[in-house]
């Protein structure tokens, strides 16, 4: 690794703290992206079975 | 004009635009992230005070706006809803809540992360950092509202009473720092005069903020169509877009 790697990782000491922050930044931004993703996915689901269901009770 | 308003508050037509706006809004916002990055990360040069650790501003500066913006969403449209009973409101409101936590979660946290090695602490209860973590708790209460209360309308109108009681609070959190002796310091970037800051550092930090923004509408709008299907589960256009997505 080139000492400007280095440095740029090392953050003049201060690297824990600026990483951390960066880290938690990515993680709550993806992470919102993925749940926000995952819940309209369920809720395609579960109203379509919901959907399902109730058009069989209708034939029925 | 209150005919445009009528068609945009249909919940179907929104569902229409947010699902046509979620996709170009992230990839803007990645683009301006990546832009904001280098020139926080990289090109700005190091402060002379607090060295490289300055450079947490690029995150903890724009989570501390949109923490703010998110929660006047809430309120607007919670009020918008209260007066009018606009249902597309309600899914705007509950939308919006677990964003704005996010937001002031991570504004606390990187806050603390940024206090630790400037001032010493991770927490110190002054007027800012007291008022922000009270923004946390009124987004928790709104949800906690919502997961307890079953019919979805009462749960986001019981919401929406919450949300606007709780407004006062944004300009407690702005002014704190002017308000109060606070360890937080004052703001540097105001509408009137010029920012104290050097143009090398507040671009990014504007990039930054810019890329948290759209960002935030992105969620919004992807958050918003959950809520409204499940919102209009009964109506034929809600039915139709079922249909689309088991054919698929």
């Amino acid at each position: 690794m080139s000492s400007a790697l280095r440095e740029f990782f090392a953050m003049g000491g201060y690297g824990a703290f600026v990483w951390s922050s960066y880290g938690l930044t990515a993680l709550l931004l993806v992470g919102n992206l993925v749940l926000a993703l995952r819940r309209e996915r369920r809720v395609l689901r579960e109203l379509s079975m919901r959907a399902s269901v109730g058009a069989e009770h209708d034939a029925a | 004009m209150i005919k445009t308003l009528h068609k945009y508050a249909s919940p179907m037509h929104f569902h229409a635009v947010a699902r046509a706006w979620s996709a170009p809004l992230l990839w803007l916002a990645a683009a301006l992230f990546l832009a904001g990055l280098v020139g926080g990360l990289v090109l700005a040069p190091a402060d002379y005070q607090q060295g490289e650790s300055f450079r947490i501003i690029y995150v903890h500066v724009p989570s501390a706006w949109l923490s703010m913006f998110a929660y006047l969403v809430m309120a607007g449209a919670g009020a918008t809803s209260l007066i009018w009973r606009v249902k597309l409101m309600d899914a705007i409101a509950r939308a919006a809540a677990p964003l704005g936590a996010s937001f002031t979660a991570l504004a606390l946290a990187t806050g603390s992360l940024w206090g630790k090695p400037m001032w010493g602490t991770w927490w110190v209860w002054d007027a800012r950092l007291t008022s922000e973590l009270l923004l946390l708790l009124l987004y928790l209460g709104y949800m906690a509202l919502q997961s307890a209360i079953d019919d979805r309308r009462a749960a986001a109108r019981a919401g929406a009473v919450l949300a606007v009681v709780g407004v006062v609070n944004i300009p407690i959190i702005h002014y704190s720092v002017e308000w109060w002796s606070t360890l937080h310091q004052p703001a540097t970037i105001t509408r009137l005069g010029a920012p104290a800051m050097a143009t090398s550092m507040l671009i990014p930090l504007l990039l930054m903020a810019l890329a948290f923004q759209l960002l935030f509408f992105a969620l919004l709008f992807i958050r918003v169509r959950s809520e409204l299907l499940e919102f209009e589960q009964r109506a034929s256009w809600v039915r139709e877009i079922l249909r689309q997505a088991r054919s698929r």
